[in-house]
């Protein structure tokens, strides 16, 4: 199986992939016919590898030709938005596609495409007001009832008091005569229901009886959808004048009255007819419902496809929108950015594209010269994209400039490694993501989340992280706080018992205790050490010093690649060699004598000035080779580690004080030579910029173009325009900057130690306080506490040691890369290659 | 004398054969990328290797022990304490 995944890594993304410098690229000019102009560019989206120039920059978005079209899309996706927005209201969700588009539909299709819709959306719209209608009927009918069955204990009060003569009154027509009350029966919410009180009380003059009940259930309100608690109310009157009055009343509280009769028969008789008469538009709501959600399930499936097809076109017409008019031969004509690589494959597709349509006249490509700047291509697959992703978001590499992204496919890892180093935290971060690149295929249809896009993005670098750092946990021999004893320990006891017995601590000697060296990783003895920190200090500081300036040196050669290929041979002398001198003479002089430190003193040795007592300090040593100054040794050890370190010293520093001139002043001066030189010999440039290419398609008509374009002067030579100040003042500050930052870069390389210190001392926290105190619990309570408390590490382990340390340590790493090693020689003042791609923009929208 | 490198050379072995003789079985259209990692692994692995080997070979100072561990490791590693020990350099 996982034969096949590398065979999967080795086929990635077609022939020659190699990111080292970004991809070559053309820029090619497209006359399009009008009538063929929409499905050659739909046909370009799909294949999704040219970048238009928009060649009408100055022109407002209502002015340019195709605005039309686009209006005429935005229309259809605002018709698309709101039958999503009605299909979300019934709780169907319409998911939008990630892959497996539908095409862009060709013009013909598009009147279709709108009637469609059109006809969609007012289906929708008549569905929605139907649904409103019924569902008010449904309310009004629900709350009669209410009323009608509540008021009964109003009217049986009432009835004790002389009202069953008032049989024929109804709220419509009460009888007036002999003083009998009129009555007014409905339904109010019930925040307005004080307010209305009141309001009859002033009308009446405190002539009325308001009796009311609540209606304990809340009520869907049909146009709005909220719930709205209601109440129950009668109002007894006397008088026709207050009845209208009271009516008006109710009509501007938003009362609903009901009929209501006054005697007991007729409203039991009217509540069983209200009562079937609710049954019967239950009936008909529950079809109609049915009914609707068969239609807008039906739309809901279409929807996707429509939503994607209507995004092609609006992207094909924006497209269009960037070509010139050129009225005089009645085409269109474009500037697209094409990788050198993919031109015949264009071509190739322009004149598939003609001969489909069968235009008389076929599509013209022809490839320019040009000065311009060109975007950065970098052909990544899935395992270089992350760690591309990575140096981009720093700055865009310069065209064609040194891709740092080739080296950090490994360094990154490495150094987090370093930081990292655990064998069991690494297991954890290499199992997660060996678990996302094994499952690719069905993970990358997931969508969970804008950090879970992040975290699958970077499964590739998750999984080597966790790799190096198995391999380095292997080395420092940390595997959540203890060590492996693989190869046996190499240091021995000698002391008899009674030494033992009577000292609580011991500490071992490494002139008679030692033998040899254990093979891989340090020794598991120092796990157990009080004195282990001072031990692993010194060899983690050294190890990060050795491997910052590497780093560094190697970010500096880089820049010799830079000069090379961009013909700049003059900066080799006069820039990388001051450089890389400077940082060597002094910073690799360091490593040096780490390295020299390492093999010189030795507990064997018999000569005493080569014992540990005497052993220099690395970095006092360094100081007194800057100051020039000198040490008084302990007695009878030497004052330096080898004979003639003095005077090598002294030699290694005034070369490097020299490099420093050299730099301030070798560039500037070769430029003010050049220009004496060049401004004696009247070097002829060449006005003629352009030549043009023109590239025939099909063979079907031979056409000849010689356009002799005079493009805009950009300058062949930058210096030519800079005035001599700015390249002084330039030089100076990229001197001052370089010599500053030998020195606190290479003192920020020991992060790399701090950074390990705390993970390898948190680690050991974790396990003294936590794991440790639930092992030493006994008897049964120990049992149940050791699960629990095994619980409580492994939370905090993943929590903190994982999480918080792996998030601190790639921060960390990232800024490694981005400030000490990139600055070197990076320059990063290019801008991305976005290519017109309709997978790109689908899956990018829908992202969003 | 010779059994004490033999462990340095195997291991310098194993990262030059992964860094120098790998990369030329590297095939397909990323070769570029892996002749790149597989290099930039061995140099900087072995390296690593290296600093915490160099560090080892010459002690300046020995670990500080308390009573417990001490005896523990003696047992369990078998390095018995006796009443009388010979000091071997």
């Amino acid at each position: 199986m996982w034969c096949r995944k590398l065979k999967d890594l080795a086929c990635g993304a077609g022939p020659h992939d190699n990111i080292f410098r970004s991809e070559k690229m053309s820029l090619a000019q497209m006359y399009l016919q009008p009538e063929a102009s929409y499905e050659t560019i739909a046909a370009l989206g799909e294949l999704g590898c040219v970048q238009f120039r928009d060649l009408n920059e100055g022109v407002s978005a209502v002015q340019r030709k195709f605005v039309n079209e686009v209006r005429r899309c935005d229309e259809l996706e605002r018709k698309i938005r709101y039958a999503t927005n009605e299909l979300a209201k019934d709780g169907l969700k319409v998911v939008d596609l990630i892959d497996d588009f539908p095409p862009a539909p060709k013009p013909k299709e598009i009147a279709e495409l709108e009637s469609l819709l059109e006809k969609t959306e007012t289906e929708i719209m008549e569905l929605a007001a139907n649904n409103v209608s019924l569902q008010t009927n449904h309310l009004e009918l629900s709350e009669m009832i209410q009323v009608l069955e509540r008021t009964e204990q109003f009217f049986s009060e009432q009835e004790s008091t002389n009202f069953d003569l008032n049989k024929r009154g109804t709220h419509r027509d009460p009888e007036q005569a002999d003083g009998r009350l009129g009555f007014v029966a409905g339904v109010i919410r019930r925040e307005r229901q004080y307010a209305f009180e009141r309001m009859l009380w002033r009308i009446s003059r405190g002539n009325v009886l308001v009796r009311r009940t609540d209606m304990e259930a809340p009520v869907k309100d049909p146009r709005t959808g909220d719930m709205v608690l209601k109440s129950i109310f009668v109002v007894f009157f006397q008088g026709d004048q207050l009845q209208s009055r009271i009516r008006k009343v109710c009509q501007g509280f938003h009362a609903t009255m009901y009929p209501c009769p006054s005697a007991h028969q007729d409203r039991v008789d009217m509540i069983k007819s209200v009562h079937v008469r609710i049954e019967d538009l239950k009936v008909i709501i529950s079809q109609t419902e049915d009914h609707r959600t068969c239609v807008l399930k039906a739309i809901m499936k279409q929807l996707p496809n429509w939503s994607a097809m209507v995004k092609k076109m609006k992207a094909i017409y924006h497209t269009l929108n960037m070509f010139n008019v050129d009225f005089g031969s009645k085409c269109l004509i474009g500037e697209c950015w094409v990788p050198k690589k993919e031109l015949e494959e264009v071509e190739a597709l322009l004149a598939d594209t003609s001969a489909t349509l069968g235009s008389t006249v076929p599509t013209i490509f022809n490839v320019l010269d040009t000065q311009k700047d060109p975007p950065t291509y970098f052909r990544t697959n899935k395992f270089t994209y992350g760690f591309q992703v990575l140096i981009d978001a720093y700055g865009i590499a310069k065209y064609r400039e040194v891709n740092p992204g080739l080296y950090t496919c490994i360094s990154f890892p490495f150094l987090f490694a370093v930081m990292f180093g655990d064998m069991g935290h690494g297991c954890i971060v290499f199992i997660l993501g060996l678990w996302m690149v094994l499952d690719e295929k069905r993970l990358c249809k997931k969508r969970a989340g804008e950090i879970w896009k992040i975290l699958f993005g970077g499964r590739y670098i998750i999984m080597l992280m966790g790799i190096f750092a198995i391999y380095t946990g292997f080395i420092y021999n940390d595997c959540f706080s203890k060590s492996f004893n693989i190869f046996g320990t190499h240091w021995r006891m000698q002391y008899n018992r009674t030494t033992v017995l009577t000292n609580p601590t011991l500490q071992l000697n490494p002139a008679t205790d030692t033998r040899g060296t254990y093979p891989m990783g340090i020794d598991p003895i120092w796990q157990s050490a009080s004195n282990k920190i001072i031990f692993l200090n010194t060899y983690k500081m050294k190890l990060s010093i050795i491997f910052g300036v590497l780093h560094m040196v190697f970010g500096v050669c880089l820049s010799v690649e830079n000069f090379v290929y961009f013909k700049k041979y003059a900066y080799i002398p006069l820039q990388f060699v001051p450089q890389v001198l400077f940082l060597l003479l002094l910073f690799g002089y360091m490593v040096f004598m780490m390295f020299y430190k390492w093999v010189q003193y030795s507990p064997h040795y018999e000569h005493f000035a080569d014992s540990p007592g005497c052993a220099p300090s690395v970095l006092i040593m360094f100081i007194d080779m800057i100051l020039m100054k000198n040490e008084v040794p302990t007695p009878g050890c030497m004052p330096t580690m080898f004979p003639v370190q003095r005077e090598l010293e002294t030699i290694l520093f005034v070369v490097a004080i020299i490099c420093i001139p050299w730099i301030l002043l070798g560039m500037p001066l070769w430029i003010m030579c050049k220009r004496k030189y060049q401004a004696k010999h009247h070097v002829e440039r060449n006005h003629m910029d352009v030549i043009m290419e023109t590239i025939e398609i099909k063979g079907k008509e031979v056409i000849i173009n010689e356009v002799n374009e005079t493009h805009k002067h950009e300058q062949h030579d930058e210096e030519e325009e800079e005035p001599m100040s700015e390249i002084w003042i330039h030089q100076a500050i990229h001197t001052v900057e370089y010599i500053l930052s030998t020195i606190s870069h290479t003192a920020s390389y020991l992060r790399l130690w701090a950074l390990s210190l705390a993970h390898a001392e948190l680690s050991e926290v974790l396990w003294t306080m936590v794991l440790s105190e639930g092992l030493q619990m006994k008897g049964y309570v120990g049992i149940i506490g050791v699960f629990i408390i095994f619980a409580i590490w492994v939370f905090f382990t993943i929590a903190i040691m994982v999480m918080m340390e792996g998030l601190s340590a790639f921060l960390h790493t990232l800024r490694l890369h981005w400030v000490e090693f990139m600055s070197k020689f990076y320059v990063g003042t290019g801008y991305e290659f976005q290519p017109f791609s309709f997978n790109a923009l689908l899956t990018a929208d829908e992202d969003d | 004398m010779n059994s004490a490198w033999l462990p340095p050379i195997i291991i310098t072995c194993i990262w030059a054969f992964i860094g120098i003789i790998c990369p030329f079985f590297a095939r397909g259209p990323n070769r570029g990328v892996t002749q790149c990692c597989l290099m930039l692994t061995a140099v900087t692995c072995w390296l690593f290797w290296l600093c915490c080997y160099m560090t080892q070979m010459n002690p300046l100072i020995g670990p500080k022990l308390s009573m417990n561990e001490i005896m523990i490791m003696a047992r369990e590693w078998g390095n018995e304490i006796k009443d009388s020990m010979d000091v071997v350099v």
